[in-house]
């Protein structure tokens, strides 16, 4: 070791009083700087963020991508598979295709035909299966029905509903939809649901208890039932949808906030701060705000979801939006009418409202883990 | 105990008469009658019409009699269904939907905390993102959508499974993965917090310090305490379930409940609505009551609490 | 051989996302049979990850054991597989935890907690192992034994939980045991009463001791050495006597000096300026060396090794140096040692 041998010049005092003993080695962050480092970092979250802006974005310019409007009906065209040039490796090339069995092989041929009126022009055969190993026959039929209707110039990339009308156009109009009743929904809760809370936290004693009896019993009362017999007198619209929507939303944020607030009220770092003579204006912005902030923030972003799922659910049961009107719930619930024939009328609209749900759930989800104090290091 | 029960029930019949009243007086205010082919009918068999189901008297008059014949379980006569009691449809839809509702409670919660606790175990692992990214599909995924895949891959395309309808067992699969999906993945992501929660905290380390095997340490100490608060969750779920029903029951057609209030809703049934809406009230009311008491059991430091 | 134990360069490290937190930095130090060695420091010195290495109960990942070895009774315990620890646990080596509020199964009966180490390392039937359960707590002092097996923790108040804690400890009569603060969450009184307890059973068994604390107080009471342990490495090792009335290392006279004590004239602590090092990234040299009114230029450039100061006594401090220049500990400090001489002379004079 050559630590037995040491420069016996190094053996003179040196002043380390003044030095760095108290230098606090890691930068310090605030907690929003902190937060958002670690928001960053987090995979699942940046991925959803990223789809959530890419929807939006598909919700405000999508519409106008091509040149069908969301009411434009035309019978003639009704049901059109989705089409987009050069995606048919993706299923998308503008066909129907059918798959009949039967015991005999002519048989099955004449059923694949049938079934798509024996347009033969348009019509491939494929027989997958000729019935001599024993089995019944199998005969694969394709139908272009872009080239059966004369219509090889168009591309409908979501294909049509039963009326005829552009899908695409129809399903970022729904996207358009469902997201501002869902946002104008978390916003309307976060207002009543931080006032209500923190007024009661706020004044606390009989004003609180009065609050907090109210609160006990409209938790009470099933949100579903009180959203449906609300649908029901309003009649059913975007306005009403969101009303129903907030009318017991916002308790689950007002109890958080009076929570949140009485806690931090008792708690040694603002009564500290209150007994070195913090004005009430500093414990407030220094203190409580950034506290609360962020629980308010993770539950709105749990609220949205949950408000598209109910605008959506309510189309399902026949209280949602007024025809002709678009959203992802009417749309879905649309696509249930012809699911066993032409399941692309379901299957978009469903893609959209799974990804909006699932974005927001896992942003909801990161934002949780940032703001959580214990996930610190 | 008994004070906290006996204080519990009030609220409960509070709550239930709070509901019943509002129901009665939204219903007053809706638009539609039992007369919805009115044009077609004379004054004369208007007035007869309107006196079968009460509705000539005044207001309060028919709120009294609605509430002396909710006590008594009456919940009026169907509008869409000639003299068919409302209490008579609720009973004979009841079953199906309990049904899919008892398996999809069952099968969720029991999958979804043997996924939570493979995360547990596995934390940061493969295992654990695999399950924790499927129950946020779970958790996200609207159970129609769901259902709707299903019934096509499974039902129509497969054919594993009948397309919808009631009648076998094979008839009740799809409704209940369907609606199980969301009490999965809830219960799932919980228990895998609680569970990590509980891996992390002393009396673990007290067990693995005694020699306990990695089993025992997880399975004796770690599960049960995990279990306990996952309770608190299960009447969400329940309540969840029952949302769901309305719209799965109408995806496979199964003959409930959930069903029927759809199909009331559409066409104007309000008796058949106000009941069922009452129905649903209540048995969320009861759910909740019992998941507290069931919380209060089996949790020893709330039980002995109690009983000292 | 009478070491029980012995631990050579022990080095333990967590990785973090921050990077490679070096919690432990080679510590070397050894158990005889019998024997107690408290083992002293600051919050963050190392010394709980020290003591979990011990027995393997630091989580891992993230945590690992980087190099040295932990022979106990010959055995390397850093090579054993996590199935062989477990036969160790609980049966040679066990540990009492610092906060008996949070470290009792809440859902588990008491007596079954005592219970499951008898019936796993000692083969025990279930009413072989009740005999012993209230044996046990007879020793640790809890009465109306048949009774309370059959309670849960939250029926226990803190000092009697703590007791449950040392009866699950002592139940395979261990070679080793380690004591992690286990006094610190409790009331002062309680602290007493667990420290006589203590004191009892070390007469009454034959285990040896390992005992955590950061209360110079206790360590004088209970220990026959005593290691000072600052940032992840042992700073000063010797015996009671040399720690408290010979220290050398500045850190141990600042330990000491911060001590409060009813007989010391002048009322006036010392204070150790500055805080522990981030030993995310430990500093070159000694690590002590900034909080050092002592440090010499070599502290900053190379780490002190232990220096023998007798056949018991090791410091690592450069001021031992030849080279060195003669330093006396600071007046304050030399007078509170003296006073501690006399107090606890005078302690042991009232036991005897």
């Amino acid at each position: 070791m050559d630590n037995d041998k040491p420069n016996k010049d190094l053996f003179v005092p040196v002043d380390t009083r003044q030095d760095d003993s108290e230098k606090i080695s890691r930068p310090s962050l605030s907690f929003w700087q902190d937060s958002f480092i670690r928001l960053r970092k987090n995979v699942g979250a940046m991925i959803g963020l990223v789809v959530l802006i890419i929807l939006i974005v598909m919700a405000a310019i999508g519409p106008s991508l091509n040149e069908y409007d969301q009411f434009e009906q035309d019978l003639s065209r009704a049901k059109m598979p989705p089409k987009v040039e050069n995606m048919g490796w993706l299923g998308m090339d503008g066909t129907l295709s059918t798959v009949q069995t039967n015991e005999s092989l002519e048989q099955a041929e004449t059923n694949a035909l049938m079934r798509f009126n024996n347009d033969e022009d348009h019509i491939e055969t494929t027989v997958l299966n000729d019935g001599s190993n024993g089995e019944p026959a199998e005969v694969e039929a394709v139908y272009d029905i872009y080239a059966a209707k004369d219509m090889e110039g168009q591309n409908f990339w979501f294909g049509t509903d039963g009326l005829g009308r552009d899908l695409f156009t129809r399903a970022w109009e729904g996207t358009r939809i469902s997201l501002y009743i869902a946002f104008l929904a978390a916003a309307i809760d976060m207002v009543i649901g931080v006032a209500y809370g923190g007024i009661s936290a706020y004044y606390g004693g009989r004003v609180d208890n009065v609050m907090q009896r109210i609160i006990e019993i409209l938790v009470g009362i099933p949100n579903l039932v009180v959203v449906i017999l609300m649908i029901l007198i309003l009649e059913p619209g975007i306005i009403s949808i969101t009303i129903a929507l907030t009318i017991t939303g916002w308790i689950s944020m007002a109890r958080i906030v009076r929570g949140q607030i009485l806690k931090l009220k008792n708690q040694e770092f603002v009564l500290a701060s209150r007994t070195l003579g913090a004005p009430d204006g500093r414990i407030l912005r220094k203190h409580l705000i950034p506290n609360v902030l962020s629980l308010i923030i993770i539950n709105t972003m749990f609220t949205i979801p949950t408000a598209i799922f109910f605008e959506a659910f309510l189309s399902f049961i026949g209280l949602g939006l007024p025809t002709p009107l678009a959203s992802l719930g009417t749309l879905v619930e649309d696509g249930f009418q012809s699911l066993q024939i032409y399941p692309h009328i379901l299957l978009f609209p469903a893609i959209i409202i799974s990804l909006i749900m699932i974005a927001f759930n896992m942003l909801a989800d990161g934002l949780r883990d940032a703001f959580d104090p214990k996930m610190r290091e | 105990m008994a004070r906290y029960i006996t204080q519990r029930l009030v609220y409960l019949v509070i709550t239930m008469f709070l509901i019943a009243t509002f129901t009665f007086f939204l219903m007053k205010f809706l638009p539609g009658t039992p007369l919805s082919a009115a044009d077609r009918l004379s004054e004369e068999q208007q007035a007869i019409v309107l006196a079968k189901y009460g509705l000539d008297d005044p207001v309060p008059v028919q709120y009294f009699n609605y509430m002396v014949n909710l006590v008594q379980g009456d919940l009026g006569i169907s509008f869409q269904f000639d003299n068919r009691e409302v209490t008579t449809i609720i009973l004979d839809r009841i079953g199906p939907s309990l049904q899919i509702g008892f398996q999809a409670m069952i099968v969720g919660t029991i999958l979804g905390m043997l996924l939570g606790l493979v995360s547990a175990i596995y934390h940061n692992g493969f295992l654990d993102y695999g399950s924790t990214f499927t129950a946020v599909l779970g958790q996200s995924i609207p159970s129609f959508v769901f259902a709707g895949i299903l019934q096509y891959f499974v039902g129509v395309k497969l054919g594993w499974f009948p397309v919808a309808l009631w009648g076998t067992w094979e008839h009740t699969v799809m409704p209940t993965i369907s609606l199980a999906i969301f009490p999965l993945a809830i219960a799932a992501r919980f228990m895998r917090t609680e569970m990590l929660e509980v891996m992390g905290s002393d009396y673990i380390t007290t067990a693995r310090a005694k020699g306990v095997n990695k089993f025992g340490v997880v399975f004796k100490h770690g599960v049960r305490n995990a279990l306990i608060p996952l309770v608190t969750v299960l009447g969400p779920l329940a309540i969840g379930l029952m949302t769901g029903t309305l719209v799965i029951e109408n995806i496979f057609a199964v003959p409930g409940i959930g069903e029927q209030f759809v199909k009331s809703i559409n066409t104007n049934d309000f008796p058949i609505i106000m009941g069922t809406t009452l129905f649903f009230a209540f048995f969320f009311i009861l759910i909740v009551l019992v998941i507290d008491l069931l919380y209060g059991v089996i949790d020893p430091r709330i039980r002995l609490a109690e009983g000292e | 051989m009478d070491n029980l134990l012995e631990v050579k360069n022990m080095h333990v490290s967590f990785d973090t996302y921050g990077g490679e937190v070096q919690a432990v930095r080679g510590v070397n130090f050894s158990v005889k049979k019998g024997e107690t060695l408290a083992i002293v420091g600051e919050s963050g010195s190392g010394k709980s990850v020290t003591t979990k290495a011990l027995m393997k109960l630091i989580p891992m990942p993230p945590g690992r054991i980087k190099e040295g070895e932990i022979l106990f009774e010959g055995r390397d315990l850093a090579k054993l597989s996590e199935k062989e620890m477990q036969k160790i646990r609980g049966k040679d080596i066990s540990m009492i935890f610092q906060d008996p509020m949070t470290s009792l199964n809440p859902t588990m009966k008491v007596g079954n907690q005592i219970m499951e180490g008898l019936i796993k390392h000692q083969k025990m039937n279930k009413a072989q192992a009740k005999k012993r359960v209230m044996e046990l707590l007879e020793l640790v002092g809890i009465p109306d034994a048949e009774s309370r097996i059959k309670q849960y923790p939250h029926q226990f108040s803190g000092g009697m939980r703590q007791r449950v804690v040392v009866a699950i400890a002592l139940a395979c009569n261990p070679k080793l045991l380690i004591a992690d603060e286990p006094t610190t969450a409790l009331d002062v009184t309680i602290q007493a009463q667990i420290i006589e307890l203590m004191k009892d059973i070390q007469k009454k068994t034959d285990s040896a001791t390992i005992f955590i604390t950061h209360d110079l107080g206790v360590v004088a009471n209970v220990a026959d050495r005593v290691a000072v342990m600052y940032a992840g490495k042992i700073v000063e090792i010797g015996t009671v006597d040399d720690i408290f009335y010979n220290p050398k290392h500045p850190y141990t006279w600042g330990l000491l000096g911060s001590m409060p004590s009813l007989d010391s004239e002048d009322a006036e602590l010392y204070a150790i300026p500055g805080s522990p090092p981030d030993l995310l990234n430990p500093p070159k040299g000694d690590a002590f060396a900034p909080r050092n009114e002592f440090a010499m230029q070599i502290d900053k450039e190379q780490d002190p090794p232990l220096f023998k100061v007798s056949d018991t006594h090791y410091a690592a401090t450069w001021l031992l140096h030849e080279h060195a220049p003669d330093i006396d500990p600071p007046e304050a400090i030399k007078k509170r040692v003296a006073g501690m001489a006399t107090s606890s002379n005078s302690e042991k004079g009232d036991r005897l």
